[in-house]
Parts: C-alpha cells; sequence; structure tokens
C-alpha cells in the first residue's frame, strides 16, 4: 500500500504537469497529477475499470523527479496500467503485442541464435509493416539487431586478470546479453582495469518490461529468480553493478516497490545493487578509481535517460567522463528520449515518442558530435533513431580511454 | 413583501423537509417548503453517510434499530443512486469486551438485520488496513449515502410533483390567530424582503432548529441538540463501514464516503444549534479511536474536521446524549399543547427519514380528513432508473475518461467538469459556490478549493454577470466556507496544502483586498474559538 499512500502528499501543485514530456505533446494523456494523486482516490480493486488515459504514461519518472513532496506518481500509473491488465482492458492482440516487446529475453532467446535471418526479417519493411497491422509494434520504431554472439560466451572464454580489490557482480541485462555485447565486454574492461575479479551468475530479464506493460505476475516471477540468484553475493556484501540504467533501477526499487516485495532477500539485493557509474564514481570519491585515461578528442551530447535520474544519484556518468582528457561533453537538459523502454515501439504511441523526444534530437544533430552517448539501450536506439546519430554507453569511452580497443561505432572513428 | 397562500408549509430543507414535501406533493397536497439556506445545510449536510443496517441500536435500542432496517431495505429499493453499497463491519478489539458479539448478534437477530460472522483472515481479505489483533468480525448491511444527492433528488421529485421548494428563506416568526398556527413570516435572504405564507397547516422539519420555531408559537419543544465532531481522511482507507462492536459511543465508526473515509463522531449537548465550536480534544478523540481501528491512520493526512448537530429529542430532560433514543418523534401539539395548525417531527435518522415523512403526511392527511395512501415506498427518486445501480466510488471518474473530459475539470480533485459546474448554476440555482459544491463536490477534495474557487467563481460572474464585487464576496465566502473545516486540523500534509492555497488566493489573487464587501448575507456561519476545555462529563 506504500505507493497509493504517498498519494496523500499531492498538493495539486502541477509541477510534474508543466514538466510531464508526454502530456505536454498529446491530449490523450491528461498529466501526471490527474493520473497519479487524483485517479487514485476514486480506485477500488473490486470494482470495475475506471482507466483508460493512463496507459500513456510512459513512466519515464520525470513526474516522481520534479515532486516537491514526494508522491509516487509513476508507480501509482504503473499500479494502475497492471490493474487494467487484470480487469482485461486490453484485448489479446495488444496484450500479445505487449507481451513480445516485454518479454526481451524470450527474443533473445529465439532471435540470437539465428540473428542473421531474424535481423533481416526485423529489417526488412514488408515485415515491419506486417507486424504493424497485425499487431501494432510501429513499423518505424528502432528495434535493434540481434549480436552474432552472446555476452555471456564471450565472457566464458575470457581471461580474467588478477584481482586485487576484491570481486564485483556484473549485472548485464538482455540488451548487452543478445544485442550489444560490445557494452558488457567494456564494462568487464573498466572493472577489470580498476582491480576487480567480474562474477556473472546465472540471471534472467529484471522484469521491467513487464512491469511497464502491467504484467505484474510474470515480472514477479523473474525478480524472485534474479534474487534468489544473486542474494548470496549480496549477503557476503559483494555489490551487484550493472550498465542497464533500467535493470539496475528493477532491482533497487521498482520491483519491491510495485510488487510489494519487501522482504529480506529483496532488501539485501536492493542495497547492494548499484549502477555502474555509480560505483566507479563512488571508488573515485574515495581515491581508488584508476585516473590513467588517454585523451579522447571528441564533442558529444551526454543524455541522462530517465530512468538513471530516477536512481537519485545525480549524474556520475556525466563526472566521470568529464575525467577523460579532451572529451567536450554537451549536457542533455532534455527531459526524456521518448521511447520509455517499450513505449515509443507501440504503434498508437510512436509518433508521442518521437515528438517528446524531438528536443533531444535536435540538440544532438546541432551539437554535431559523431557520436551521443547515454546510458540506456533503447534510449540509445531512439536517439540514434531520431538524429541519425549513433549512440554509445559511457562505459565504452572509459574503456578507450584505458588503451582497450574500441568496438561498434567507436572503432570507426580513428579516436 | 410578498404574500402567498398554500395548504401545507414544511419548514427545514434536511432530509426530513425535503422526504415531507414530496410525500405531500405525491399525496396531492399544495406545499411549500422553506429553508434558511440552501438545501441540506444543516445537519444532512454535515453527518458521516451511514446508511444504518440498524446494527449501532441492536442492542441499545431496539426501536431505532428496527426503523432502519425497515427503511435501509427501501432506501436500497427507492435511490440506489444516492448509496453505495459497501457492507459494514462490527469489529471486536482488543479494547472491547468480546462476549458482546453474541449479545450483538442476538440484537440483530430479534431486529430482523442479517448478521453474519466472518474470519478475521476473510476480513483481511477484504479490508487489509484494519487492525489484525481483531478478534470477531460480524457482516450487516450498512452503506455509504450522499445525503446532498438524496435531498436534492426528494425536492427534485416533490417539485414535478407541483411543490414549491424555497430555499434561503428564513423563518422569522410564526403567524397565529389564537390558538391557531396559520402561517409564517419569512425572510427572503436573496432578495433581501419579507414572505408572508399562509398555510391551512404547518409542518415544523427544522430538526435541531425545531425547539426554535415551536417557540415562535409559544411551544415547549426541548430539542438537545448533540454536536457530532467529524473528521475525513484524504483517501479510502476502508472500502465497508467499520463500527466497534460495543455499545455506541465516541469515534467508533469509520464510513467510506466517495473519496474519504469518515470518522465518526463524538456527542456533546450544546445550547445553540448554530454557534459551536470544534474542540481540540474531539479532533484527538477520533483520531485516537481511529488508530484503534486502522493502525497508522493518526499519521495519514487529515482532509477536513466537521460537525454537525443531531436533534436529539425526550420529553423529559437527559443527562447524556447517547441515552436519548434515536427514533424518531412527532409531536401534534393539538392534543400536547392545544394549539392547532403546526406539527413537529424530530429525533430519528437520515436513514429513517422517508418513514418520518410518511408518518408526518399520514398526520396531515387525517387533519384534513383525507385519505390518500403513501407511495414514497414504492416509487424510484429521480434518475434511479436511468441510473440502474448503486453509485461506486469510481463512477466519477470512469464517466469523465469514457467522454474524455479531463480538458474541461474545473474542480480537479472530486472531477467536477464544466459542464457539472454550469448544470449547477443555471439549472440547479446555485446562489453561492457553496451551493455548486453541494451539488457536485466542488472543492471537496485534498486542495479544498485552492485550484477550483476562482474557476467556479469566473463561471459564475460570466453565466449570472453579478456585479464585479458581488463576485469577489462569492468567492471570499467559499474560501471562508472551506477554511472553517480546514482550521481544526491544519499540521502536516493539509497545513502543506493550505500553505500552497494561501499563497494562490492571498498573495497571487490578493483576494484580500479586492474590491467589494468582506462577505455577502449569505456567508457561513463559522465554527466558534475552541474553549480548549472538555465537557464535564468527560472529565
Amino acid at each position: 500500500m506504500f505507493v497509493e499512500q504517498t498519494l496523500d502528499n499531492c498538493i495539486k501543485c502541477n509541477i510534474c504537469v508543466t514538466e510531464c514530456p508526454v502530456a505536454a505533446v498529446t491530449d490523450k494523456f491528461p498529466g501526471p497529477k490527474y493520473e497519479g494523486p487524483q485517479a487514485a482516490r476514486f480506485r477500488q480493486p473490486n470494482q470495475p475499470l475506471t482507466d483508460a488515459s493512463v496507459d500513456y504514461c510512459s513512466g519515464c519518472r520525470v513526474c516522481n523527479m520534479v515532486c516537491p513532496t514526494g508522491v509516487r506518481i509513476a508507480e501509482i500509473n504503473a499500479r494502475a496500467r497492471a490493474d487494467m491488465v487484470r480487469k482485461g482492458a486490453f484485448g489479446w492482440r495488444a496484450r500479445l503485442r505487449n507481451n513480445l516487446l516485454a518479454r526481451s529475453e524470450l527474443l533473445g532467446k529465439i532471435g540470437q541464435p539465428i540473428a542473421p535471418l531474424a535481423n533481416a526479417l526485423l529489417q526488412n519493411p514488408l515485415g515491419r509493416l506486417a507486424a504493424e497491422l497485425t499487431l501494432g509494434i510501429a513499423r518505424h520504431a528502432p528495434l535493434p539487431a540481434f549480436s552474432r554472439e552472446r555476452f555471456t560466451a564471450w565472457y566464458r572464454a575470457h581471461q580474467a586478470t588478477s584481482a586485487p580489490k576484491g570481486k564485483v557482480v556484473y549485472f548485464h541485462g538482455c540488451s548487452t546479453e543478445y544485442y550489444e555485447p560490445r557494452v558488457g565486454r567494456a564494462a568487464v574492461r573498466v572493472l577489470e582495469a580498476n582491480g576487480f575479479e567480474v562474477i556473472i551468475p546465472p540471471q534472467n530479464c529484471c522484469g521491467l518490461p513487464l512491469l511497464s506493460n502491467g504484467e505484474f505476475d510474470a515480472a514477479r516471477g523473474y525478480h524472485r529468480r534474479n534474487v534468489n540468484s544473486l542474494v548470496e553475493y549480496a549477503r557476503q556484501g559483494i555489490p551487484i553493478v550493472g550498465t542497464s540504467t533500467s535493470c539496475t533501477l528493477t532491482l533497487k526499487e521498482e520491483a519491491p516497490e510495485l510488487l510489494d516485495a519487501f522482504d529480506e532477500e529483496s532488501r539485501l539485493v536492493a542495497e547492494q545493487t548499484f549502477d555502474l557509474s555509480e560505483f566507479l564514481l563512488n571508488l573515485h570519491a574515495r581515491g581508488e578509481l584508476n585516473t590513467e585515461f588517454r585523451p579522447i578528442t571528441l564533442r558529444a551530447v551526454y543524455h541522462p535517460p530517465c530512468q538513471y535520474r530516477a536512481h537519485r544519484v545525480g549524474r556520475p556518468s556525466l563526472e566521470l567522463l568529464r575525467l577523460i582528457p579532451g572529451l567536450d561533453i554537451v549536457e542533455s537538459q532534455a527531459a526524456c528520449c521518448g521511447i520509455a523502454g517499450t513505449y515509443g515501439f507501440k504503434a498508437e504511441k510512436y509518433e508521442i515518442a518521437m515528438q517528446v523526444g524531438q528536443p533531444l534530437f535536435d540538440l544532438v544533430r546541432a551539437t554535431g558530435g559523431p557520436i551521443a552517448i547515454c546510458d540506456s539501450e533503447t534510449c540509445r536506439w531512439q536517439i540514434t533513431h531520431g538524429s541519425g546519430v549513433p549512440s554509445v554507453h559511457p562505459i565504452e569511452l572509459l574503456a578507450l580511454a584505458y588503451g582497450y580497443e574500441p568496438e561498434g561505432v567507436l572503432s570507426q572513428l580513428n579516436l | 413583501m410578498r404574500t402567498v397562500q398554500t395548504e401545507v408549509l414544511v419548514i427545514g430543507g434536511g432530509a426530513t423537509g425535503a422526504g415531507i414535501i414530496r410525500d405531500l406533493a405525491m399525496r396531492g397536497f399544495d406545499a411549500i417548503l422553506v429553508e434558511k439556506r440552501d438545501l441540506t445545510h444543516g445537519t444532512t449536510g454535515r453527518y458521516h453517510g451511514l446508511l444504518h443496517s440498524g446494527g449501532r441500536y441492536a442492542v441499545k435500542d431496539p426501536k431505532a434499530a428496527v426503523e432502519c432496517i425497515e427503511e435501509n431495505r427501501i432506501l436500497r429499493r427507492i435511490m440506489p443512486h444516492c448509496l453505495e453499497d459497501t457492507g459494514g463491519f462490527f469489529v471486536v478489539t482488543p479494547w472491547d469486551d468480546p462476549d458482546f458479539g453474541d449479545t450483538f448478534m442476538e440484537g440483530c437477530r430479534k431486529a430482523g438485520i442479517p448478521v453474519e460472522e466472518i474470519s478475521v483472515a476473510q476480513m483481511l481479505r477484504e479490508e487489509p488496513l484494519l487492525n489484525p489483533n481483531i478478534s470477531r468480525c460480524f457482516r450487516v448491511p450498512d452503506a455509504a449515502a450522499d445525503s446532498f444527492l438524496a435531498t436534492r433528488l426528494n425536492a427534485e421529485s416533490a417539485r414535478e410533483y407541483g411543490a414549491h421548494i424555497w430555499t434561503y428563506h428564513e423563518v422569522r416568526d410564526l403567524m397565529m390567530d389564537g390558538q391557531r398556527v396559520i402561517g409564517a413570516v419569512c425572510h427572503d435572504l436573496v432578495r433581501d424582503e419579507e414572505v408572508r405564507i399562509y398555510a391551512d397547516m404547518v409542518v415544523n422539519a427544522a430538526g435541531a432548529w425545531a425547539g426554535k420555531i415551536a417557540a415562535m408559537a409559544g411551544l415547549d419543544v426541548h430539542i438537545t441538540p448533540g454536536k457530532g465532531v467529524m473528521v475525513a481522511i484524504n483517501h479510502r482507507v476502508l472500502n465497508t463501514v467499520v463500527n466497534r462492536c460495543k455499545m455506541p459511543s465516541d469515534g467508533d465508526i469509520i464510513v467510506p464516503i466517495h473519496t474519504v473515509a469518515v470518522i465518526g463522531t463524538t456527542d456533546v449537548k450544546v445550547s445553540d444549534p448554530e454557534h459551536f465550536a470544534i474542540e481540540p480534544w474531539e479532533i484527538e478523540l477520533m483520531l485516537d479511536e481511529g488508530e484503534k481501528l486502522v493502525p497508522g491512520v493518526k499519521n495519514m493526512r487529515i482532509l477536513r474536521a466537521w460537525a454537525g448537530v443531531r436533534p436529539l429529542y425526550q420529553e423529559t430532560k437527559a443527562v447524556d446524549t447517547r441515552d436519548i433514543t434515536r427514533a424518531y418523534t412527532l409531536l401534534d401539539h393539538e392534543t400536547r399543547d392545544g394549539v392547532s395548525g403546526i406539527i413537529t417531527m424530530t429525533g430519528g435518522k437520515w436513514t429513517t427519514y422517508r418513514q418520518m415523512a410518511q408518518v408526518t403526511v399520514d398526520r396531515v392527511c387525517e387533519k384534513f380528513g383525507v385519505q390518500r395512501e403513501c407511495r414514497t415506498h414504492l416509487e424510484p427518486l429521480p434518475g434511479a432508473e436511468k441510473h440502474g445501480g448503486y453509485h461506486w466510488l469510481g463512477a466519477r471518474f470512469a464517466d469523465v475518461e469514457r467522454r474524455q473530459a479531463y480538458g474541461d475539470l474545473i474542480c480537479e480533485c472530486e472531477l467536477a467538469t464544466r459542464e457539472d459546474v454550469e448544470r449547477a448554476i443555471v439549472q440547479g440555482d446555485a446562489k453561492t459556490i457553496d451551493d455548486i459544491r453541494r451539488m457536485v463536490r466542488l472543492g471537496m477534495g485534498p486542495c479544498q478549493g485552492g485550484f477550483c474557487t476562482f474557476r467556479a467563481v469566473g463561471l459564475l460572474h460570466r453565466l449570472r454577470h453579478p456585479d464585479v464585487e458581488d463576485a469577489n464576496a462569492a468567492l471570499r465566502d467559499f474560501l471562508q466556507e472551506r477554511w472553517k473545516g480546514l482550521l481544526p486540523i491544519l499540521w502536516g500534509q493539509q497545513l502543506r496544502q493550505e500553505r500552497l492555497d494561501e499563497l494562490i488566493y492571498l498573495s497571487v489573487l490578493n483576494v484580500d483586498h479586492l474590491p467589494g464587501p468582506k462577505a455577502t448575507p449569505l456567508a457561513p456561519v463559522m465554527y466558534d474559538p475552541p474553549t480548549g476545555e472538555e465537557p464535564q462529563a468527560r472529565v
């Protein structure tokens, strides 16, 4: 009940309404105050469904961040959507679509082994048109390409170096595993460059895409299995770090809050979970970060993802990047890129997502750098889609600055 | 001065008066109702909203219990759209005598109240916030009632049958012809003029004010105004009416009604139904007792406190108001006092208002020497068929969503749309913003008028074209009216809210210095400042 009870803090100040990136571009979403603390007073579990418009909340959490009184607006909305799912507000087609988009792990398991074929299908305009017409997956939305090799396959073959500073658990998340293993490789290298042994226990999807699609029961299973797999490390005080800001946010806060998972084990895991940049900046604060960076001469926009701001840890990636000589970082003040996980992939929301992201796309283009930098995978795909500029995770630049071989777009830049 | 003639004049626009005028009109009487303020301005609009199953009186006041369950069944039939079928629990907490449960069951059975004991586990499944240390739980058919809507629909139905409802008509005197009451001298507060209403029969349904009215004919009707203080929690902590299973006392009930949960009540004898204070100990007691039912409720956001006065009547003077029967009494002053042309209906509960009206009009028929059957228990109130069922919490929200009317909200907290407010002003003939509130719940949510008052005044001004000075005064009236119920609970989250509202109205809009009078003649009567003293009986 914790989430709903925060509605009592609302003083109707409207700050969330003025800052909401979705309400700013569409009339279909009346705004966070209306959907959150106001509507919550009218919802009752055992009564007919009241909601329709709350499904247009993208879950970006800008409202939570700006709320001066601490209303958990995005979580209230997420729970309202779960209630819609429970009460059958979505037809089978919408639920099939949402589940397809939200089960990134399942998709990865199916698509990655047949990457060339799957990629050809997913990038085929006719196939995409068919997917839009039958399932409502926006035909232009930036679906990522499957990687030829899984991240964990690389890791198993990887030779670890000596580890004087101890152990760190790495939660790589689905996108690193199936789409962008280069991010995971960079993370492992940066951690090793700082003297850590990187452990990668069995793990599955954090459950966030399911949570944001209102599929709470499925998300509960994923979260439970992750907690079971991670809790022993947490008990030993081994930090759990991740490169996907939404995965770490889910372990830290979202899953326990939304699912009322306030058990001891979930709490232990939550307490030991850190975003990788947050973890590295903490090292730096203690004077323990390896700062032997070689210069990288580059000008680029850094966009802090909404999910990252929800961590309430400041902008650690930005501070780390500023340690690298030669890097000229333009800090994005844009509210949101628009994609919000699976939101922008949906046909009825694609245009909204693009309009939300427009100021960011404009900034990236106007800055004129060869890349953009962002911690969250779906945001990176959206930024690239909206601006035409390739995007990388900050850890990739750190790995490069430590002298590791660049991968992906960085390898083409001659840095 | 105006002079009118009617068969029956009903004094009092609460539940009882509105019920009586409907019954009169349905039985073919030519009738006028006068109310000194708006309908439901008195006790009817200031109670917690409980439709009794009778369980509350099953042990202590069996007569009232039987009346309640009879009427409970009828009202569910004729006004489902004014009721929310919450159901009710009677729970035995660690502070209550566990054996009382059996006495309670026995009392319910005798009164004909359906009652079943459910397991504490089942109770917690339905109401997870209830105290897990509760040892027994009984389910009864309590419900929540919208007394504003029900009263207005009674009046609307009466109008359809040809009756006249005159609000803001204050009775200043009763006109006598020897030992016979022949009408009333009223003052029209809106037009500021005297209206003489001659009537063959006057029905005194002024509730807690009935003694004052009777006194105008030299009659001694001893009404004990029993003040009850209520506290509203900002959201529905419960969806079931929850009573303590014990003899009725202070703070032993929580009623979920619309978007709030109301903890009630105290019962303190006051001398004047108009002037009384809300004392700090009363608020504290409500919260302490509420805490026993819902642990943690004390720290939740309190929206507002208010007080109503029960019209308790007893022929002999009572010491403790809790001991006075909740059953109603019809006083035939011709047989009782030798004064004809007037009868008084008093006592009773909101739940029994219809039966009270029926008994009253039966007596009117007798006086007129006619025989006309009551049909108020058969014919539903306007809108019941169209609505087709009980009211439910999410109904207003679902409606706004369906119509996509969210861009048109005047009161955002309680979801009153522009259309709703305009209808209240034009069709509802609202005289004040507070009248609009009673019709569409404007300003009754968390911000307590912070964001809707200026919008509503704007609409009032656009539709009615009052002088700017008068519109300013109407704005000030409503702000004062909201402030009235906020003063006793100004701490925590609601204090923060009030600080914002204060900035909006006093700092940004400069409401205190806008042109026009400080208040209108229709301004609210404020509570007296607290004396800080607990009543003698309680020490």
